[in-house]
């Protein structure tokens, strides 16, 4: 029954301060410098790990895809299936799952050393709410970051499975056909699609993580503890939540 | 110091305040009351409340039982920071590692936009020369000794012109000469600023030299209020266990340690 309470409690206080976060959208001019430096930390620790992975993501798919189906003489598609896929389910899925590893953690592990280090409680008493100074404007850069990083993604992805097209002698597909093939059944709603899916994972992953950054107490010793649980809760966020959202989207 | 402001000083009133953290009972009922501007100093041994007590009047915690008022309203209310201005020297200074000592001062009038940025270069120059720190304006906390994070944690609360200064356990950790001027500067503040301070300590030399009144928690009761002259000739057993005979002034040990040294 605790654990139920407290579950309900940890929602409850979770809503609160995303309602407090959006409610200073309107003071986030001024806090431009920590939005740019968050933008910067946010991006330079993604991009090249979403564009690698991503690339492989890509190259992994085609291998597969061209193996299922090269015999039936329907290879032309695979271009199709690849580029499909990573717009609308992998590379944002992906992506937020790499968002989390390296930029939530870092946000659960900042915030939550603030808080056991009394700089949050520091900023309460100065009368600077937390949500406005240090979540919003992470929120935010999150929020801008994630359509490139999906850009990227995408982008890495086909790529990877073009080069696979082409090099590997079973595939042997050409890179005009891969890209024709992909180009001909890709709608701009597939893209807007994969861009909401990425821009929600990347809003909630920021949540969840600055919420248990900042409800951290104890020592030292609860910020590795806070990050795992952090890393862990929005992974499950991200799997969970792209059920429901590809149902609302299809 | 020229670089202090006169501000109107707040009473602080405390009544049958009661918190408990799971099954322990950590304050019992604790009533005080603080006169504008005065020095109120709270002591009382490790684990008895004192810092609890503090974080009640800043309000960052909410009481089980009682009511805690800065001027006429509750502690924790919204009204009440936007009222009445009210800092914290926090123990181990909870400056802002990932700013400089200048982007910790200028913080709060930068976020509350209380002056332009050139009133607020003077205002963070003149604070940081008064505290003769101002050699570490561009550093980070991280690179700052002990007894300098402490000035600047005290320099950042008188930035905010605070009506109420809380101080918790503004000179542990000091050698005796930094906490001597760090109890000098405590009385400097209150005296030209006019503000009401709180300050929370287990050092009975400060408590003694500066407070205009000593209160004595135990357990989460207070078992002394009043003067330090009334505080050393107190007959309480629990006062006179606490206020251990080698430290005071007035006892004959501790006058020949002193002329030994």
């Amino acid at each position: 029954m605790n654990k139920v309470l407290e579950l309900f409690e940890w929602l409850g206080s979770g809503v609160q301060m995303t309602l407090k976060t959006f409610r200073y959208v309107p003071s986030l001019p001024r806090h431009w410098k920590q939005l740019v430096e968050q933008c910067l930390f946010m991006g330079y620790a993604t991009v090249p790990l979403v564009g690698i992975l991503s690339f492989f993501i890509g190259a992994v798919l085609a291998l597969q895809i061209g193996y299922s189906i090269v015999d039936f003489g329907v290879k032309n598609y695979i271009g199709t299936i690849v580029g499909l896929s990573m717009v609308r389910e992998l590379s944002p899925v992906m992506t937020a799952v790499m968002v989390t590893g390296r930029v939530g953690s870092a946000v659960t592990a900042e915030l939550a050393s603030m808080k056991v280090y009394q700089e949050v409680d520091a900023l309460r008493t100065m009368n600077i709410p937390p949500e406005r100074f240090l979540v919003l404007p992470r929120v935010a850069a999150i929020i801008l970051v994630m359509p490139i990083l999906l850009i990227v993604s995408v982008i890495a992805g086909w790529v990877g499975g073009q080069i696979v097209c082409e090099v590997v002698p079973w595939i042997g597909l050409s890179s005009q056909s891969y890209y024709n093939s992909l180009k001909s059944f890709m709608v701009m709603g597939d893209i807007t699609d994969g861009l909401i899916k990425a821009e929600l994972f990347g809003v909630g992953i920021l949540l969840i993580a600055s919420h248990l950054g900042l409800r951290t107490s104890g020592g030292p010793r609860e910020i590795g503890a806070a990050v795992t649980r952090a890393v862990v809760v929005c992974i499950i966020f991200i799997l969970i939540f792209d059920y429901f959202i590809t149902n609302i989207l299809i | 110091m020229e670089s202090t402001v006169k501000v109107e000083p707040v009473a602080v009133k405390v009544e049958k305040l009661e918190k408990a953290y799971g099954s322990q009972q950590v304050l019992r009922g604790v009533s005080l009351e603080i006169a504008p501007g005065e020095i109120f100093v709270l002591m009382g041994p490790s684990g008895s409340g004192k810092s609890v007590l503090m974080r009640h009047l800043i309000g960052l915690e909410f009481s089980d039982a009682g009511t805690v008022l800065i001027g006429d309203e509750p502690a924790h209310s919204p009204e009440t920071h936007s009222r009445f201005r009210t800092a914290l020297v926090f123990q181990a200074g909870a400056l802002f590692n990932s700013m400089t000592v200048y982007e910790n001062l200028a913080l709060y009038p930068r976020e509350h936009r209380l002056y332009s940025e050139s009133e607020i270069r003077a205002k963070v120059t003149a604070v940081m020369e008064a505290l003769s720190i101002e050699a570490a304006g561009l550093k980070i906390p991280a690179e700052l000794s002990g007894g300098m994070k402490k000035r600047v944690a005290v320099a950042r609360a008188i930035i905010m012109e605070p009506q109420l200064i809380l101080y918790d356990e503004p000179t542990s950790e000091l050698d005796p000469i930094l906490a001597a001027t760090t109890s000098e500067l405590i009385a400097t503040i209150s005296r030209e600023t006019g503000a009401t301070s709180l300050v929370v300590t287990h050092d009975r030399e400060l408590a003694l030299s500066i407070g205009d009144r000593v209160a004595l928690l135990m357990n989460g009761q207070l078992v002394f209020t009043g003067t330090p002259q009334e505080l050393k000739e107190s007959r309480d057993p629990q006062v006179r266990e606490f206020m251990n005979p080698t430290i005071d002034p007035d006892n004959p040990r501790f006058r020949k340690q002193e002329n030994n040294s």
